[in-house]
């Protein structure tokens, strides 16, 4: 950079001329506006803004002319080299605006492009169901109970007013385990949990126990010989079938959907006395116009489950006083359940393992 | 339970107007439950009509045999009024004779269409048919032969034989053993169906008085058999055939057609509910007597099984030894057969458990055990034995012999007290106790008293014991349909538990990690282990046996969830999927062994009683296991994919803890089924919780999966346990961070959670994280020997930290790798 000039020469030193001033300025707000990018228009800075540009120069040599002369000059020059500073900004802005909508159209990509580069996992339905099931029973004020599926005979059935001569204990094809002397099975319902809660907990009882069932059925499209069950039980003073019916119609409607209630059908279990059947009302047509509905088979109703009142022998084995207290509790299959609600005619694919089928179900359902 | 509906109808008188399905629907809601309506025609379709024999020429054919060329009138029914011409083989008909014709076009059971066809040289359009032709109960007669005042030529047949016959048949539950005759099913009718009157119970009957001329019977064992009846018919035709209708109600109830005796007994059975035996009476030797067998006592039953008997089997014996089970099978000696002239009719009772457990123990499923075993009216013992012998001397040419045996005396009905109001409360509607009395009359229960009532219930309804009983009965008859639906108000509750909560984040992490969740049986066998590498003397192998498995090629409960998993993965691959994950979570079964009592259930059991059961149950853990197969990230446009490793397995395992708080440590550990090198023991805070890795290369050709593909199985319970609960809130220091990496050279077979341990303890508490970012191994660090970077980060609560500060930390960590992994720094 060249400093003051100290050598001062009045003689040889020649400002510019009011014309070859305006004469640069004029070239270079054409080359500016000539840039037509942005290495063209720093290629117009450095000519014509420059270091070496003539305006650059001419400013340099302010300091050399007269006293008197030096502020008309300097007021020349300064705003020449405003108006040509303003237009490359000008310029800049522009040109950088282009660049930048260039620069993002060559970045533009095919968003239709597959992305699945990792692979998702996802929840077995039948979880997903009996998650669902506990959650509606939580949301009525009630617990989820649980026990184990290797059970003591005693609990599978004699508590539950299953005797061992009592002709029900065939209807239910239970695995024995070896040796037969220690006297436990694989659970035939999940009614053991109900024993168990009452054997250890005191009234009121509010429970309901999704679990794991096996039954030595030969494995087929609608038989298996483990499947789901979900059971109820309320024992509390003055509790009756009104209050089993209240609570099942409740169970339907948030499973089902508005509309959805049940009736009772005569029927017969050990544990329960008065013993009903339990059929949903079909919540595909609502049992209205049923002839063309596959879901329920034009009946309007559906086959849901098992229930009653506790039959009173049940109270005493578990210790409750069926003076003071009473109750009810009901049974129905989840993977049944899941079946009609999801139109899977054949329940194998439940338990074949196969990645494709809980991948249709993702997370939730 | 079949029945015919018109066999129904014989004891009660039904309005025309109601339909069998409003008797079917009523006699559901009060408890015989509608299985399905058949008729025995239902096979058959098309044209089958009334046909008159008009021309009959035997035609005699090279193979010995002489068919009949016939002409048939059909009336219209063939469309052209001309007569029909028929082959037919059978030669029991003469021209004149009115036979049953099905026509072209008709199909007949078994699918068996019927069409024009060139036969012997005729064109034969349709079929002269015999009763096995319509599936219906075989004789040896040949083509059906109607009389001669059946119908017209051309009318539809099917009224006339009974094939439009509407069969109804009942699911009978064990509480409705009535429901196992006609006389049950038709009271009940009675009592349901509005309008249905005039029930006529067929075991009222006026019966001769028991005399002393009867076969002589001894009861030893009164309470297995409280009554036995015997009546004798003599002079019995044993080659009179059975009546068409005995036959074909027989036959409509799902029994078959034997002989004119056994039918007659087998009949009867239907009809009153109380089973029958013959004996030839012949063949007997001496007095009967009925006790308990003895030790060792065997009995070849009619089926011809030889058995061994218990001391607990009810027996019925003569001077030549145990000639029956009583009321489960009659045996071999003195069975009935086509020489039999005298039959020794025996109607008894019997009790119930013994009927049941004798079934049982002898696998014997019979009509009659079935009625025993539920429970029969002992009331109609003589009753039943005179129908029988009525029908023997009706249709069977017999004479009855004036001896009348009856020994013993029915057991008492229960006496029952039940308060008014009780089914009211019960069902939470209002029953009067007017309508409950009328109710438990109706049933034919005798009832006196007001406030509480005293109920004695009637003969045929030995399920009726107890008072809820008798309620459940009034309120079925009342009607389930008209209980109110009343929402129970539970007090508050306390959700989930922690534990339910807990298990649902497990599925969650699994499924976020990429793995996909599938439910398997445990039901597996000793090979199953041994494709899993396991040793014999592994304690996997302690596993659960089933007396009665539905494969005995799997006949033992799981020890491990990886076997029905890799099992499904193995599926998997054969389905072509290449890539994918699977989980599964379940309990598995570890025997302890223990006894679990049979308790009493009159009270409640004590705190030991019930823990004694628990004690005795197998340890039952809920585990997790997982498996990967092929890429953990997929190929694609975007470059190459990452095929699974070991430390996918790990990962996960981590992800499952970590959902729940827990940070997992790991240990090299050989361990099947995973491959030696690559299994890593997982452990949290100090316990073992499970393993994950590579598997064998022996397993994955074992199971059909690729090798390389990877698993893991964790017990979940114990993260449960461990589980962190309430977590503070971190603080952190707002010092600068100082870093600092090193790399040490250390033996091959040193673990680098080892390094990372070492240098952890001599960096001090300033360092604020450790971090393993390079593992090397080649030339440059030797042989044998592996060179692991990691990253120090180190930070002070209170001050910056000097550069001096940090390297003396960061030779602290050295030293201490040093000193304790033999670990030299590059
Ligand atoms: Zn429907």
């Amino acid at each position: 950079m060249s400093g003051p000039n100290n050598d001062y020469d009045p003689v040889e030193v020649t400002p510019l001329k009011a014309e070859e001033l305006e004469a640069a300025r004029d070239a270079a707000l054409v080359a500016v506006a000539a840039a037509q990018d942005l290495d063209e228009l720093k290629q117009a800075r450095l000519e014509h803004a420059g270091d070496r540009s003539p305006l650059a120069l001419a400013n340099r040599e302010i300091g050399a002319l007269p006293p008197q002369a030096r502020k008309e000059a300097g007021q020349r020059i300064g705003q020449a080299r405003g108006a040509v500073n303003k237009a490359i900004a000008e310029r800049q802005a522009v040109l950088e605006v282009e660049h930048e909508e260039r620069m993002l159209l060559t970045e533009t990509v095919d968003v239709t492009l597959p992305t699945a580069r990792r692979r998702r996992g996802s929840r077995h339905p039948l979880t997903l169901q009996s998650e669902l099931i506990a959650d509606i029973f939580v949301a009525m004020g009630w617990e989820i109970a649980e026990g184990p599926l290797v059970e003591a005979e005693w609990l599978n059935f004699d508590a539950l007013n299953l005797g061992p001569d009592h002709p029900a204990r065939t209807m239910q094809d239970t695995f024995w385990t070896e040796p037969a002397e220690n006297h436990v099975v694989l659970r035939t319902q999940t009614s053991p949990v109900q024993a168990r809660t009452m054997l250890t907990r005191k009234p009121p009882i509010y429970i309901a126990c999704p679990g794991r069932v096996f039954r030595t059925d030969e494995y087929d499209a609608t038989h298996s010989p483990m499947f789901h069950q979900v059971e109820g039980l309320v024992v509390d003073k003055g509790i009756s079938m009104a209050h089993l019916k209240g609570a099942l119609d409740h169970f339907a409607t948030r499973m089902f959907g508005e509309g959805v209630d049940t009736r009772f059908r005569p029927s017969y279990f050990p544990f329960t006395e008065p013993s009903a059947e339990v059929d949903l009302r079909c919540f595909v047509c609502l049992g209205e116009n049923s002839e063309e509905c596959r879901t329920c088979r034009g009946e309007g109703w559906i086959e849901w489950g098992g229930c009653g009142v506790v039959n009173p022998r049940v109270l005493i084995a578990c210790g409750v006083d069926p003076e003071v207290y009473s109750g009810f509790a009901f049974g129905m299959g989840i993977d049944r359940s899941f079946m009609f609600r999801h139109n899977l005619e054949d329940l194998r694919p439940l338990f074949e393992g196969d990645v494709r089928f809980a991948s249709a179900f993702g997370t939730e359902i | 339970m079949k029945a015919p509906i018109s066999w129904i109808k014989e004891y009660v008188d039904v309005p025309a107007d109601v339909t069998t399905d409003e008797i079917t629907r009523r006699l559901t809601m009060t408890g015989l439950k509608l299985e399905a309506i058949d008729s025995p025609g239902a096979q058959i379709t098309g044209p089958l009509v009334i046909g008159r024999v008009l021309t009959m020429e035997p035609e005699p054919q090279k193979n010995g045999k002489v068919i009949n060329w016939c002409t048939v009138d059909v009336g219209d029914a063939n469309g052209t009024g001309q007569p029909q011409g028929i082959v037919c083989g059978a030669h029991n008909f003469a021209p004149g004779d009115l036979v049953v014709v099905i026509l072209p076009g008709g199909v007949l059971p078994g699918n068996f269409a019927i069409s024009e066809r060139k036969t012997y040289g005729h064109l034969s359009a349709g079929m002269i048919c015999s009763t096995s032709e319509l599936g219906l109960p075989e004789d040896d007669d040949g083509i059906i032969v109607l009389p001669s005042d059946a119908g017209e030529p051309g009318q539809d047949v099917r009224s006339v034989l009974g094939l439009d016959e509407e069969i109804i048949e009942f699911e009978v539950n064990p509480d409705r053993a009535y429901g196992l005759s006609l006389r049950g099913i038709a009271r009940d009718l009675a009592v349901s169906v509005e309008g249905a009157t005039n029930f006529r119970d067929p075991a009222i009957r006026d019966t001769p008085a028991a005399n002393d001329q009867g076969h002589p019977v001894v009861l030893e064992d009164t309470v297995g058999c409280p009554v036995f009846v015997a009546r004798k018919v003599t002079g019995f035709d044993p080659s009179a055939p059975t009546p068409s209708y005995i036959s074909q109600r027989l036959v409509a109830a799902g029994m078959r057609s034997i002989s004119l005796a056994v039918d007659i007994t087998n009949y009867v059975m239907l009809e009153t509910g109380r089973p029958i035996h013959g004996y030839d009476a012949d063949k007997l030797r001496g007095a009967i007597v009925v006790r308990r067998a003895r030790a060792g006592e065997t009995l070849t039953t009619l089926d011809g099984t030889d058995r061994t008997l218990s001391t607990e089997d009810l027996v019925v014996t003569d001077d030549s030894g145990i000639i029956g089970l009583g009321g489960v099978m009659g045996g071999e000696t003195t069975e009935m057969g086509e020489s039999t002239t005298s039959i020794l009719v025996e109607s008894a009772h019997w009790d119930a458990v013994s009927m049941f457990r004798t079934g049982k123990r002898h696998k014997i499923s019979s009509e009659a055990g079935k009625r025993n075993e539920r429970g029969v009216d002992p009331t109609i013992c003589e009753a039943a034995a005179d129908r029988v012998v009525e029908l023997l001397v009706a249709h069977g040419g017999a004479s009855a012999d004036p001896g009348v045996t009856v020994v013993g005396t029915p057991p008492e009905a229960p006496v029952i007290t039940v308060s008014g109001d009780k089914a009211a409360l019960v069902s939470g509607m209002e029953i009067s106790e007017e309508t409950a009395v009328e109710a438990l009359r109706a049933v034919g229960c005798d009832v006196t008293g007001s406030g509480t009532l005293t109920v004695v219930p009637p003969p045929w309804r030995p399920d009726l014991t107890d008072a809820q009983d008798t309620t459940e009965e009034v309120i079925r008859l009342v009607g389930y349909d008209k209980v109110p639906s009343v929402l129970p108000i539970p007090p508050a509750g306390r959700g989930l538990t922690r534990a339910q909560q807990l298990r649902r984040r497990f599925g969650r992490a699994a499924a976020a990690e990429g793995f996909t969740e599938i439910v398997t049986f445990p039901f597996v066998g000793e090979s199953d282990f041994d494709a899993l590498g396991i040793p014999t003397d592994d304690v996997r192998r302690n596993a659960l046996r089933l007396a009665n498995p539905l494969s005995n090629e799997a006949p033992l409960m799981t020890t491990t969830v990886l076997v029905g998993l890799l099992r499904a993965a193995a599926r998997n691959v054969g389905y072509g999927a290449s890539s994918f994950g699977l989980f599964e979570t379940a309990t598995v079964t570890l025997p302890t062994g223990g006894v679990a009592p049979i308790l009493p259930v009159d009270a409640r059991p004590s705190k030991e009683e019930f823990a004694a059961l628990d004690a005795a149950l197998p340890r039952q853990p809920l585990h997790i296991a997982l498996v990967g197969v092929g890429e953990a990230d997929a190929s694609g446009w975007w470059g190459e994919g990452r095929g699974v490793t070991w430390a996918d397995a790990v990962e996960a395992v981590r992800a499952v803890a970590d959902s729940v708080g827990l940070s997992v440590t790991t240990r090299g550990v050989e361990m099947a089924p995973w491959h030696p090198g690559r299994c890593a023991e997982l452990s949290v805070a100090g316990e073992v919780v499970g393993h994950a890795g590579e598997l064998h290369p022996k397993v994955c050709t074992a199971l059909g999966l690729p090798r390389g593909s990877v698993a893991a199985e964790a017990d979940l319970d114990v993260l449960i346990e461990h589980a962190v609960h309430l977590r503070p809130a971190p603080t952190f220091s707002t010092q600068p961070l100082a870093k600092e990496d090193v790399a040490l050279v250390v033996d091959e077979t040193v673990a680098a959670a080892d390094v990372e341990a070492a240098l952890r303890s001599g960096a001090g508490d300033v360092l604020e994280s450790i971090r393993l970012f390079d593992v090397y191994t080649g030339q440059q660090v030797g042989a044998g020997k592996k060179s692991l970077a990691f990253a120090l980060r180190f930070r002070a609560d209170d001050r910056t930290l000097t550069e001096k500060d940090t390297s003396a930390f960061r030779d602290a960590a050295v030293a201490a790798a040093v000193a304790k992994v033999g670990a030299v720094q590059r």
